[in-house]
């Protein structure tokens, strides 16, 4: 009795884990998209398997860099989207994509101030300066080393203003996060996070963020082991409706008209 | 001669002890010996190294403040609930460090339970040093109750009730009879609180943010460093790795010493 029953608890282990890899007899398509993208393409992943019998769409979502790790260490995977040419370009030099990468959308900055706006802000000029730690707006942005960072630098810079936050963040949700929360004044966000904030936060537009346009690649990836089922995402997400979705979602054309 | 133990537990001792050692010779592996020194001694990573240290030892001497008269009343005294009390106290151990950070925000943020309070103080605690300090110590803090409250148990009653038959007062008592007999435990709980703090990364990205020199702790830097410098990150890590490893080495040798000499 007692023997079997350890058996039975040194098994359990195995058979949950075993579980959740077993596929069924129907087809998986793994795509990997940026974390910003993550609520247009599960509307777009629910309207692929409603059109494709027998395919289940996996999306995960999360920072881009994460994702081309991912695909460089072997996670199987389909499709990658991610938040900046940049780390495409990665992929791309890795040899980790299957033609080119296409862009599918573009974003924007803007500033998001807590409801009410508190600080009263008004534009980047207001959070012009030289650190301080007294200073009466607590302003926080990503880390140049991410893209929304990057992004925040150049706009700066088209502003002729010297930010100086209180927090450089590793992501935009970590930069919304400190908004929500009340703990920064404001915090230089993608204006589809705004959007998708809801009432949380409320956005202001800075003419200025047109001086950096981020633009979403996509590809297929080489090891995918569905080439035609994720030739076929491409061309749903690349199509009218991926456009009408994205569009919904707070996200620019693809080429922006210069 | 030690009895030993059957000979069936090696087996999965061994598949352990791999599981837990082949994740850090992964990373020695991937560590681009060439630029190491280059790369672990930059700035960035040099600032982000100090503040850790310096944040850690802050936080190590919280705990031993707070940390030893709670480990003191959970271990000598018995009171209505103290069972609940301890498993609430040690719950940063199981806590999602985001949680915990979440936790802090709502009490300490500027529209915490306190924050308004410390507002009024002119303690303005986000984004600053004092978040990431306040972090550690949250994580920390239940390494060193643990620690300390198991060697009391283990030392017993007798001394200090020797003691107090002889006419010593309580705080005698304390000073003199309980916390020279427990003094190994408390210094590897203090050990094991600052290894604990260094490696705090969840609840301070939550709660204190990320700025270079001020809240960037080695974690954080490690964490932001990947995004660009997939090299940079591997090398820090190997060096926050040694330096846990020097803690803990510190921490057991305390233990043997103490061995020895009882």
């Amino acid at each position: 009795m007692t023997r079997a029953l350890l058996a039975l608890v040194l098994l359990l282990p195995v058979g949950l884990v075993a579980g959740c890899g077993g596929d069924e007899d129907g087809t998986t398509l793994r795509v990997l998209a940026a974390a910003s993208l993550a609520g247009p393409f599960e509307e777009l992943a629910e309207e692929f398997e409603r059109t494709h019998d027998g395919v289940e769409v996996e999306l995960s979502s999360g920072g881009s860099t994460d994702l081309v790790a991912q695909v460089r260490e072997g996670a199987p995977a389909d499709v990658l989207a991610t938040a900046d040419t940049a780390t495409m370009d990665v992929a791309v030099a890795d040899g980790l994509t299957d033609g080119a990468p296409r862009t599918i959308a573009t974003n924007v900055l803007q500033l998001a101030v807590p409801p009410g706006n508190p600080a009263g802000v008004t534009g980047l000029a207001d959070l012009d300066g030289p650190a301080d730690p007294s200073a009466d707006v607590a302003l926080v942005v990503c880390a140049p080393e991410v893209p929304c960072g990057a992004a925040a630098q150049r706009v700066a810079r088209a502003a002729g203003v010297e930010l100086s936050p209180v927090s450089e963040e590793r992501s935009v949700s970590d930069v919304l996060g400190k908004v929500v929360s009340g703990e920064a004044d404001a915090g230089l966000v993608y204006v589809t996070d705004v959007r998708a904030a809801g009432d949380a936060v409320e956005g202001i537009v800075l003419p200025e963020a047109a001086e950096a346009v981020n633009r979403y690649p996509v590809a297929a990836l080489a090891d995918s082991a569905e080439p035609d089922l994720a030739q076929e995402f491409l061309d749903l997400v690349l199509g009218d409706l991926g456009r009408q979705v994205l569009r919904d979602a707070g996200f620019g054309p693809p080429e922006p008209p210069s | 001669m030690t009895p030993g133990v059957p000979r069936w537990l090696l087996a999965p001792a061994a598949l352990g002890a791999a599981f837990v050692l082949l994740p850090l010779v992964a990373i020695v592996v991937r560590v681009p010996w060439g630029d190491f020194g280059e790369l672990v001694t930059s700035e960035a990573s040099r600032e982000a190294l100090l503040l850790s240290l310096r944040t850690s030892a802050t936080s190590t001497v919280l705990c031993v403040l707070l940390g030893v008269p709670m480990a003191a009343v959970l271990a000598r005294t018995s009171f209505p609930g103290r069972a609940v009390v301890r498993s609430l106290v040690l719950l940063p151990l199981v806590l999602p460090p985001v949680v915990g950070g979440l936790a802090l925000l709502y009490t300490f943020g500027r529209r915490g339970l306190l924050g308004e309070t410390l507002e009024v103080l002119g303690v303005q605690v986000a984004f600053s040093t004092a978040a990431v300090v306040l972090a550690q110590t949250f994580v920390a803090l239940p390494f060193l109750v643990l620690s300390l409250e198991g060697s009391l148990r283990t030392a017993g009653e007798r001394y200090e009730l020797v003691a107090a038959t002889l006419g010593a007062r309580p705080t005698t008592v304390f000073r003199r009879v309980t916390l020279p007999l427990v003094l190994p435990g408390l210094l590897s709980g203090a050990v094991l609180a600052f290894a604990r703090a260094l490696g705090e990364f969840g609840a301070t990205v939550t709660f204190a943010g990320s700025l270079e020199g001020v809240t960037r702790t080695m974690p954080t830097q490690i964490y932001l460093l990947r995004e660009t410098d997939a090299d940079g990150a591997v090398a820090l890590s190997l060096l926050l790795v040694v330096v846990a490893v020097l803690v803990i080495g510190l921490a057991t040798r305390g233990r043997a010493a103490d061995r020895g000499l009882a």
